[in-house]
């Protein structure tokens, strides 16, 4: 039972949660229904340790997200922070509230990489998604500065029933960007947007479509960009290795400093997670009992116990577990051999044209 | 692909050479990608400055780990057009 008999593996990647403001509102944020408010925030000093924490750790790349982080007025200073500590910097932004002034300072600061969530290929259509007039020329404007400073760029695709038709346009547009990279993301199903599941959850003859156009797009471009891929869980019938696995690869730090094994672990009511404001991040990684509670294959029950693939995909997601049975130590329900795999089915059939819940 | 002698390779933005101990040694950095640089591969991508030609770099390596400049040439155009069609190094 004791995961610390063994010396834990060590993280790769830190989601660094600078904020939970966002000046979207895109009905399928991912972020926790109570979001940390911003007299919370952990500041700059802070940060730093934590980054310098990190690196100590074995971190390499940093994701500065949010909310948005440009909604923090010491990005910059956070920024340089982290290339201090030696760490990979990626911004991951919405773009609006970033000016080509301060990414500027961001790329002088040692920014490594830009991600930019774009919603639609269209301008109509993809503000009326993200809830903000004006996001898509704001979006399309900062990509052309990352571009002209030679920083890479991602353009991150979320996609769901109103623009899983257009996959092609938006790798397409994210060709005519500049970028190396296109994350087509269906999809997870997880805090906010679980309270508009219905109005975003694809068919499963959109998704077969999507599925398909997306190979094809590879073999075109191939050399061009990269496509990444996340399958949409509900129509799957193998779960994803979620976040490569609880406590192996990755951790995420909030806004306020609590410490995380993945974004959405908050909506797993048992679990107990320390603050960076109390605990070294590398007690946090190999003591806390949040990060001890799914570690490695011991916490497991049927089917997953005996299964070959337990040290492939590590059970699925926790939270979509815990979501779904309402139990944290249940086979995610999206492998075929859990007992609810079927309830996906149905749950994915309910969908609704009603108008979106924003987050606001 | 294969690399003229006369290239001068360097890392594009985005791509960088960290060394972490706690990671083990030396990686290679780039979006959402971590690649382990084993020794050889340290030497060679910290001589890619955008500066020295392929050319000086052999000789450099050649002179540092007195071996067969031939041969290194062939390790060093290997690796370098492996990086680059990975879009690692770019000449």
């Amino acid at each position: 039972m004791d995961a610390t008999t063994q010396r834990a593996p060590r993280p790769l990647g830190l989601l660094a949660e600078l904020t939970h403001r966002c000046p979207l509102g895109c009905p399928y944020c991912s972020n926790p229904l109570a979001l940390e408010g911003r007299s919370d925030e952990l500041n700059t000093q802070t940060w730093a340790r934590v980054f310098r924490e990190a690196a100590a750790l074995g971190v390499l790349q940093v994701h500065l997200s949010g909310g948005e982080p440009g909604a923090r007025r010491d990005l910059v200073e956070i920024t340089q922070a982290a290339h201090d500590a030696g760490l990979y910097t990626n911004l991951i932004t919405s773009a609006v509230g970033i000016t080509a002034a301060t990414l500027g300072k961001l790329s002088d600061a040692g920014l490594d990489h830009v991600q930019i969530s774009i919603q639609d290929n269209e301008p109509g259509t993809a503000d009326h998604i993200a809830g903000y007039k004006g996001a898509y020329a704001r979006k399309t404007a900062l990509a052309a500065e990352v571009v002209r400073l030679k920083l890479p760029l991602t353009v991150n695709a979320v996609m769901h029933r109103a623009n899983i038709e257009h996959v092609e346009d938006m790798v397409v547009l994210a060709l005519k960007l500049g970028a190396k990279r296109v994350e087509i993301a269906h999809v997870q199903y997880y805090g906010w947007a679980l309270k508009n599941r219905a109005q975003l959850m694809p068919t499963r003859e959109q998704v077969d479509r999507a599925v398909k156009s997306v190979e094809a797009l590879r073999l075109r471009h191939h050399g061009q960009i990269v496509i990444d891929a996340v399958v949409p869980d509900y129509y799957a019938r193998f779960p994803k290795a979620c976040v490569g696995g609880w406590g192996r690869r990755s951790l995420n730090v909030t806004p306020s400093g609590k410490v995380l094994p993945c974004h959405a672990a908050e909506s797993i009511p048992s679990l107990t997670f320390w603050n960076v404001r109390e605990h070294s991040l590398a007690d946090i990684w190999d003591n806390s009992p949040a990060f001890l509670a799914f570690r490695g294959t011991d916490w497991m029950q049927e089917p997953c116990r005996t299964c070959p693939k337990r040290e492939q995909d590590f059970g699925g997601c926790r939270c979509q577990a815990f979501a779904l049975t309402g139990d944290a130590r249940a086979a995610d329900p999206v492998c075929h051999l859990s007992p609810h795999h079927a309830r996906l089915a149905e749950l994915a059939e309910a969908r609704e044209d009603a108008a979106y819940d924003y987050r606001r | 692909m294969s690399i003229s002698p006369d290239a001068k390779p360097k890392l594009p933005r985005g791509v960088r050479l960290l060394h972490n101990e706690a990671q083990g040694g030396w990686v290679l950095l780039a979006p959402e990608r971590v690649f382990k640089a084993d020794a050889i591969a340290v030497e060679i991508v910290k001589r890619c400055t955008g500066e020295a030609t392929v050319n000086e770099i052999v000789d450099d390596l050649a002179k540092t780990f007195n071996a067969p400049r031939e041969r290194i040439m062939t390790d060093v155009s290997a690796m370098i057009g492996g990086l680059v069609d990975k879009q690692l190094i770019e000449v």
